[in-house]
């Protein structure tokens, strides 16, 4: 679905970046912090930005590109509006995050890596958020959830579609 | 800053730290004298912050206002260690511990302990420091405390990260006046981190002083100093407990580090992942640049030096030497061949030192008070403390400091406070997805390099995991081996295609399709890519597996040869029954089976249709007698 979803980009945000292209242009090695803001900036790095930022520090769009797709964190593809991520880190895995994910995944109908297809919700597994105390745990947004069943997910879920108005 | 500002700060602030560290009368005159009749510590590390540790302090300091109360302090602090009871606070001068802090708890603690007059609210603490008698001990004195040492971890959980003063007052900044005033020469410097024996706590166990020998013996006009802080090991979390709760120790001992190598830039790479981490160091080189201690002509010695952070953006490979030094650069993070090393040529090309954090976490204490006093600490080769993060399948779930030597039984037993829900010990795990498992037979090794080397495992960089029971071997090596296929940078063929035919084998294995010859098939591809892969990630992505089979080899052959996972983990070797005499036939599993696979009448014991069931255990999970098991 990520290759159907135009690009919408506002003046406003090219701005904010071609600031943070000047601002870095003189660093050594300045790609890595520049996709970092622009991933701040857009939400996700499509196409359109990886060529803006080749432009702006004068390199390639296949070095970008390459550059952007080595790193996890860089996402070429736009997330949901709650961005759920499930943590599998190995504290978190002998605890049963896999079950955890797997309960995500079903009630919003959706695999780890994809959003749903009214844009709310994205999900994501991850490596360890440092809350292994708590654990297993999933972050929604900036927000922590530990000590998680498969019976209590669906409920933590619930307030946030509940939030948004919406029945799955 | 001169040497007399620094020792002023030191004095001004002095009394309100050591507060922290004296109880009863002392500390209540202490308190005294600083003007806070009451000292409040809350955790703000990322553990407690995910437990509500916020909201804690929001209401701690609403509460404080509502009853008037204007001389209690509450401070921020980092790591106390404790992250399974969080959130986490202690109240000086008694030195009471309370645990899993709530607003509404908080808010009777304000009323009935913090008040002049009050007392301490025995239901709240934490309760292994409340004997029976109606007692309270302190908290160092709990099983927990009591056999670490704190060196690395000194100020976490201590002092407010994002107050340099307070840093100051524990000795801070004194390590590198001594080296750029007394003055010592770098080779003084370099001697006395060669001496202590300090070896690099990212997991090699390099000498830390060989290395600066290195990088300084090289010629060159510019040279740089590393912190590496992306700390990729899932389960390990003892780099960022210090960049939050210390991060003015790691700057002090990185400029040492630049004044004995010759170097005037260091760079910090630390993980996205570590948002908290990151602020506090940011907050910290401010205040160290205001002060002084980073910039120009440091202490008016003439030595200029100064940081700069660099975010990780979430790949594993990069806690590698040479590949974090690439994607400083600005480029995939890909590892290099080494020769050149980085001490000859590092970043940039240019001569460099990089350590991990809690190496740098141990510098100004070892400069400060000797290497004579660190190498007294651990055994003859593994010298001082080493910090691991606690986690799995253990009641105390956290950040321990154990001086080398110490035993695992120690560590699991009395630190961490056994195994919960009466389960039997079955191993440890060390070295993440590079290290290897230590046995329940093998408890009683000290924890040092060498030993756990000996036994195929390692120290790795401090995460270790507590694996009971329930747990399959040939799964967690699995799991690992996922791991490692999603991190595989790529670059060299071993490691690539490597990890993804090993990862095929363990799920073969997993699924019960597991073939005559597969064990010998994968121990011989693990040679392969130990020789031959490009980096420590590719060499060392065998371990779990080979360390697995070492010491239970037993539960591959049982998978693969006799259809059988001990542990009931693996869902294609076991199958969910039902136990006749305990079943009442209630059918409440009948009636919450997804795929109706179940089978019976009212008060009659059911029975699971094997054909139908599709292992999901929701049976059992509901079943409120205990009648279904796994076998």
């Amino acid at each position: 679905m990520a290759d159907n979803i135009p690009f919408k980009g506002t003046q406003e945000q090219e701005q904010k970046l071609l600031e943070v292209i000047a601002q870095n242009k003189d660093l050594p090695g300045a790609l890595l912090p520049v996709l970092h803001e622009a991933q701040e900036i857009y939400g996700y790095l499509p196409i359109e930005v990886q060529q803006m930022v080749a432009d702006g520090l004068g390199v390639s769009l296949s070095e970008v590109y390459g550059v952007a797709t080595f790193y996890s964190r860089f996402s070429l593809t736009p997330k949901g509006k709650h961005k759920i991520s499930v943590c599998l880190g190995t504290a978190c895995y002998v605890k049963g995050s896999d079950k955890i994910l797997a309960e995500v995944e079903k009630k919003l109908g959706i695999k780890s890596g994809e959003c749903t297809s009214d844009g709310l919700f994205s999900i994501d597994s991850c490596r360890c958020v440092g809350a292994c105390g708590l654990a297993p745990v999933m972050m929604i947004d900036e927000e922590v959830y530990g000590k998680l069943t498969p019976e209590n997910v669906g409920a933590i879920l619930d307030k946030y579609i509940a939030e948004e108005g919406g029945n799955k | 800053m001169t040497l007399e500002e620094l020792n002023k700060i030191k004095n001004e602030y002095k009394d309100l730290v050591k507060v922290r560290k004296v109880v009863a009368e002392e500390g209540e005159k202490l308190a005294k004298k600083t003007g806070y009749r009451k000292q409040v510590l809350v955790c703000g590390g990322t553990g407690c912050t995910s437990s509500g540790s916020k909201k804690v302090i929001a209401a701690l300091e609403e509460a404080l206002a509502e009853n008037d109360i204007k001389d209690v302090l509450v401070v921020r602090t980092g790591c106390f260690g404790l992250c399974s009871l969080g959130p986490i606070m202690i109240v000086y001068p008694e030195g009471v511990f309370y645990s899993q802090a709530t607003p509404e708890g908080v808010k009777r603690i304000v009323k009935e302990h913090l008040k002049e007059g009050g007392s301490v609210v025995k239901e709240l603490l934490y309760q292994e420091t409340v004997h029976e008698d109606g007692s309270i001990i302190s908290l160092s004195e709990t099983n927990f405390y009591k056999k670490q040492r704190r060196i690395a971890l000194r100020n976490c959980g201590g002092i407010d990260p994002e107050n340099i003063n307070e840093y100051i007052a524990t000795n801070g900044y004194q390590a590198l006046a001594k080296v750029l005033l007394t003055p010592m020469s770098p080779d003084d410097v370099i001697k006395e981190v060669l001496d202590s024996g300090l070896r690099g706590r990212g997991g090699g166990g390099f000498p830390t002083g060989r290395k600066w020998m290195f990088a300084k013996a090289t010629p060159g006009d510019i040279k740089y100093v590393c912190c590496n802080a992306d700390e990729g090991d899932p389960g390990a979390f003892m780099d960022r407990s210090i960049l939050e709760g210390d991060p003015q120790c790691i700057i002090e001992a990185m400029t040492i580090a630049g004044y004995a190598i010759g170097a005037c830039r260091g760079f910090v790479y630390v993980r996205a992942e570590y948002p908290i981490a990151v602020e506090r160091l940011k907050i910290a080189l401010d205040q160290a640049r205001e002060y002084g201690f980073l910039g120009e002509n440091i202490l008016g010695s003439g030595f200029s030096f100064d940081i700069e952070i660099r975010l990780g953006a979430g790949a594993f490979v990069c806690g590698e030497e040479t590949a974090l030094m690439t994607s400083i650069e600005g480029n995939r993070g890909e590892p290099r061949p080494r020769p050149p090393f980085p001490a000859v040529k590092g970043l940039f090309g240019k001569p460099t030192v990089l350590n991990n954090v809690e190496t740098y976490a141990n510098i100004a204490q070892i400069i400060g008070k000797g290497s004579q006093w660190y190498a007294s600490m651990g055994t003859e080769t593994s010298k001082g403390t080493k910090v691991f993060a606690l986690g799995g399948k253990i009641t105390n779930v956290g950040l321990v400091e154990i001086p080398m030597g110490t035993t695992l039984r120690e560590i699991i037993e009395e630190i961490g406070g056994g195994i919960p829900n009466g389960k039997k010990f079955k191993a440890a795990q060390t070295g993440g997805p590079s290290g290897g498992c230590i046995p329940a037979e093998y408890i009683d090794t000290p924890i040092d390099y060498e030993s756990l080397t000996a036994i195929g495992s390692m120290m790795g960089s401090g995460g270790m995991i507590v694996l009971d029971e329930d747990t399959c071997m040939v799964d967690i090596a699995k799991f690992y081996l996922e791991f490692t296929v999603d991190e595989s940078c790529g670059k060299c063929t071993p490691c690539r295609v490597g990890t993804r035919r090993l990862l095929q084998y363990l799920e073969k294995i997993t699924q019960g399709k597991g073939e005559d010859g597969d064990i010998e098939k994968i121990e011989e591809l693990a040679q392969h890519m130990q020789k031959s892969s490009l980096c420590a990630l590719g060499q060392t992505a065998p371990n779990p597996i080979l360390s697995t089979l070492k010491f239970f080899r037993q539960e591959y052959i049982d998978h693969i040869y006799n259809g059988k996972c001990e542990a009931h983990v693996c869902k294609a070797l076991m199958k969910y029954e039902v136990i006749a005499d305990k079943c009442k036939g209630c059918t409440l599993c009948a009636r919450n089976c997804p795929v109706k696979a179940i089978e019976g009448t009212v008060r009659q014991p059911h029975v699971i249709d094997q054909s139908k069931c599709i292992k999901c255990g929701v049976c059992m999970s509901n079943c409120k007698f205990g009648a279904i098991h796994t076998v």
